[in-house]
């Protein structure tokens, strides 16, 4: 078997579902999800948590002080949310599908095309954007525009208008990978 | 009206997040080569899947509305920032394109063994922590210009019925797939799971 159609634990790689059915079956994780808690899914709410809880760590008085992140640990435990556990689940059924599917590979995707040092940067520099941009509209492409869109809110649909508008226009400009 | 369960629990936490997270994983969404040749126009699988998606629940919601099952005064709608969410929007685009992934795919992608998703992450907490470090009452004004007073939802702002917005949605669901499925043809088609595995080469970002 070829480097290309063999994964690092040697399982054949599967293909990804067709997108109707990864589709259908995201709208009823998402169904679910709202009939469960009255909310959707979502991601940078635990990312936010995170860095509130790295501050509370690394910066104590600077993180409390703070207007954004000091009502989070105000209670003292920043991560004791819904969404945290909502990622880590995201985590372990990631990692399970990807080891059972034979797609799991431990590799810097990205290297080979740009190289290391250039994806080392737009990677960090993505992130940075995404992270700023996904605090500035209270929600990511989860949170907002996948879980607000269901809703049928205004909001969620200028979200994913502008995010893709912006993301057509960039990927021509910069190459990240 | 016994729904939503408003369940903040442990275990629905876990329960749809790890579904979510096999979905994500399953139509290839951990490979920032796949995620970004939408933006490329060469592999509409992001389109494809998120529209279906949205039509579904949308249409879910709707069914659990009408039928009494689901109090809809109990469902979060996001308050319609339209500014904030366009600004917002421009930066994840930005964000996505150039770094490879969105936040929620970046998680998919760690853990589908990319140490570049990694970095990606290390690079979300620091965007948040810079935005948290520019907010005061000057941002919060700044990011509330904008708001439709009239409501939230399309609905309630404007009056377009929750069913005629559905159906212009399956009408552009349709329309996502026929357009998408033959740019994928004319380009060079969706990329596969051995691609993805395989890693971003330049044949497959040019």
């Amino acid at each position: 078997m070829s480097s290309l159609s063999s994964s690092a634990f040697g399982r054949r790689v599967r293909p990804f579902w067709p997108p109707l059915l990864a589709g259908v079956a995201l709208g009823l994780v998402l169904l679910l999800t709202f009939v469960l808690t009255g909310h959707g899914l979502g991601a940078t709410g635990a990312s936010t948590r995170l860095a509130a809880w790295v501050g509370l760590s690394v910066a104590p008085q600077a993180t409390v002080a703070n207007a954004y992140l000091g009502p989070m640990v105000a209670q003292g435990q920043p991560m004791a949310s819904w969404i945290s556990w909502q990622v880590l689940g995201v985590a372990m059924g990631a990692l399970a599908s990807a080891f059972v599917a034979g797609r799991f590979r431990v590799q810097f995707d990205g290297g080979k095309s740009v190289g290391l040092g250039k994806r080392l940067v737009t990677a960090l520099l993505g992130g940075l954007m995404a992270g700023f941009g996904a605090r500035v509209a209270a929600g990511c492409t989860s949170g907002l525009g996948l879980s607000g869109a269901a809703t049928l809110a205004i909001a969620a649909f200028v979200f994913l208008g502008s995010f893709f508008a912006v993301g057509l226009v960039a990927s021509r400009v910069v190459r990240g990978l | 009206m016994a729904w939503p369960l408003q369940d903040a629990g442990m275990w629905s936490g876990l329960l749809c997040g790890a579904l979510f997270g096999v979905v994500l994983e399953s139509a290839g969404f951990g490979s920032p080569a796949k995620l970004t040749a939408q933006f490329r126009l060469s592999d509409w699988s992001v389109f494809k899947v998120m529209f279906t998606a949205i039509v579904v629940a949308a249409t879910g919601l709707w069914l659990l509305r009408v039928t009494g099952l689901m109090n809809a005064d109990a469902v979060f709608v996001p308050t319609s920032f339209v500014m904030a969410a366009a600004v917002g929007g421009a930066l994840v685009g930005a964000g996505f394109a150039i770094g490879g992934y969105c936040p929620g795919t970046s998680v998919v992608g760690l853990f589908s063994g990319r140490l570049d998703a990694l970095v990606f992450v290390l690079g979300l907490l620091a965007g948040t922590v810079v935005f948290a470090g520019l907010y005061g009452p000057a941002v919060e004004q700044l990011l509330a210009l904008g708001e439709v007073a009239a409501g939230d939802t399309f609905a309630d702002a404007f009056g377009i019925p929750d069913v005629l917005m559905l159906v212009v949605m399956g009408a552009a669901l349709v329309l996502v797939f026929w357009l998408g499925s033959r740019m994928e043809r004319a380009r060079r088609g969706p990329v596969t799971a051995e691609q993805a595995v395989a890693g971003s080469n330049a044949h497959l970002t040019r």
